[in-house]
């Protein structure tokens, strides 16, 4: 009997890496290393985070940038190393690695829901464009839930994100873009 | 990897670190002036995605040159004469519908470009590659919307938009000029062979230029010297201002 997958592909192979029992632990202590740019988002959230391995005592962790330009990599990777040293591993590597490139398909369920209700539409929210681009209108808004919105730029706060206003409500807002 | 391919690769990782760099700079010289908040923005995050392509390009290249430099020494510490970047990328900002022109040949170049180095057997380059192709569909729709705007607006943009049209299009040519290295590493299926994709940027090109009310210029001049280091005056100026803080002050950390 087939089996029908509750969860996109990519998610579920990440939960089963991060489930593996000698690193499951350092996972959960990565946990709390945030994206600066979206403090409510971890690095697990995102899907910026790759792989934790252990390497006899040293502790390798590989992470991948939303973008090229993304300026919040050095400082992830500041974090991560004093978040393990803080719990006692004081040999780490962080390594980035570039291939496969980011995609917003990693962010987890979890972290979509936290940036909803951080006032940042997530990827889903709105209905890409015949290239696969963002919308020129009718992301949903975060605050109101109404789809009468329109994009008032390409490029949002960050790399990452489009600014659109609602015209319901009016308030502005970033859309976490689908890349 | 044998050191012909070896050295040949370490100049191609420079030179399109290079371009990206200066096309960065140039761009990040709007930032604060913007015709709006929004755009000032959205331009300053384009410039980010260049300067984030240079530094994984002349991080590749520092590893291969395997000499001790990092890639910031390729970025500070070599003079104009020693940059290979295109001539189209180190022309001064101008004024914005100049910016916006250059802006979509170059954009326009990279979505013809990259999805050809994504192949390349070269696994580092293909991975940049890949990363830039989808930031490159973004700054493209953006570049095209602003030359549409102009050159379809009003009198006096149309006006700018064309002189900027007709001043750049003799930079064009030397995006697809082959030498030896990359005739080289094309051949082993390592770099791109751009004199192919010479007629496909073409008609992209004039397909936009076109629909935004402009004239395509005819091939009338040329001018090159970019990727042997002859450059126009603009790009020592630039350096410049670039490198001051760093050669300044050497090694600074904060």
């Amino acid at each position: 009997m087939n089996e029908i997958s509750l969860m996109p592909e990519e998610q579920y192979r990440r939960l089963q890496q991060r489930n593996a029992p000698d690193v499951k632990e350092l996972w959960n202590l990565l946990d709390e290393v945030k994206d600066p740019e979206v403090p409510v988002l971890s690095i697990w959230d995102l899907g910026i985070l790759r792989d934790v391995e252990r390497d006899g005592d040293r502790i390798v962790v590989t992470i991948t940038p939303t973008y090229s330009g993304c300026p919040a990599m050095n400082t992830i990777t500041d974090e991560v190393v004093a978040q393990l040293n803080r719990h006692g591993y004081d040999d780490v590597e962080v390594k980035t690695a570039l291939s496969p490139a980011w995609s917003s398909e990693w962010m987890s369920p979890e972290g979509r829901r936290k940036l909803r209700n951080y006032g940042v539409a997530p990827p889903e929210d709105a209905d890409i464009d015949a290239d696969g681009l963002t919308p020129d209108a009718h992301a949903k808004c975060p605050h109101c839930g109404s789809r009468n919105t329109r994009r008032i730029s390409e490029f949002g706060s960050t790399a990452c994100k489009a600014l659109f206003q609602c015209n319901d409500c009016n308030e502005p807002f970033d859309y976490f873009k689908k890349i | 990897m044998s050191d012909a391919i070896k050295a040949a690769t370490l100049e191609y990782a420079t030179r399109l670190g290079d371009d990206s760099v200066v096309l960065g700079h140039r761009i990040s010289e709007w930032v604060s002036y913007g015709p709006f908040l929004e755009e000032d923005i959205a331009y300053g995050n384009v410039a980010l995605d260049y300067i984030g392509r240079a530094r994984m390009f002349y991080t590749y290249a520092a590893e291969l040159a395997n000499d001790g430099r990092t890639e910031d020494d390729f970025a500070y510490m070599r003079s104009d004469r020693e940059y290979r970047n295109l001539l189209l990328m180190e022309m001064p900002k101008g004024d914005f519908a100049y910016s916006q022109v250059r802006q979509l040949f170059a954009d326009v170049y990279y979505t013809i470009m990259l999805p050809h180095l994504e192949q390349s057997k070269d696994k580092t380059l293909a991975a940049i590659a890949s990363k830039a192709i989808k930031e490159t569909k973004y700054h493209l729709r953006r570049s095209r919307d602003w030359v549409l705007r102009l050159g379809d607006g009003t009198e006096e943009s149309h006006k700018r938009t064309q002189k900027a049209v007709d001043a750049l299009w003799g930079y064009t040519h030397e995006m697809f000029d082959m030498d030896e290295t990359e005739r080289l590493l094309a051949d082993n299926g390592i770099g791109v062979d751009v004199s192919k994709l010479r007629d496909e940027w073409h008609k992209m090109v004039s397909d936009i230029l076109t629909e935004a009310t402009l004239t395509v210029p005819e091939d009338s001049w040329a001018v090159r010297g970019g990727r042997t280091g002859y450059h126009t005056e603009n790009l020592g100026h630039m350096l410049t201002e670039m490198q001051i803080v760093h050669r300044s002050h050497p090694g600074c950390q904060w």
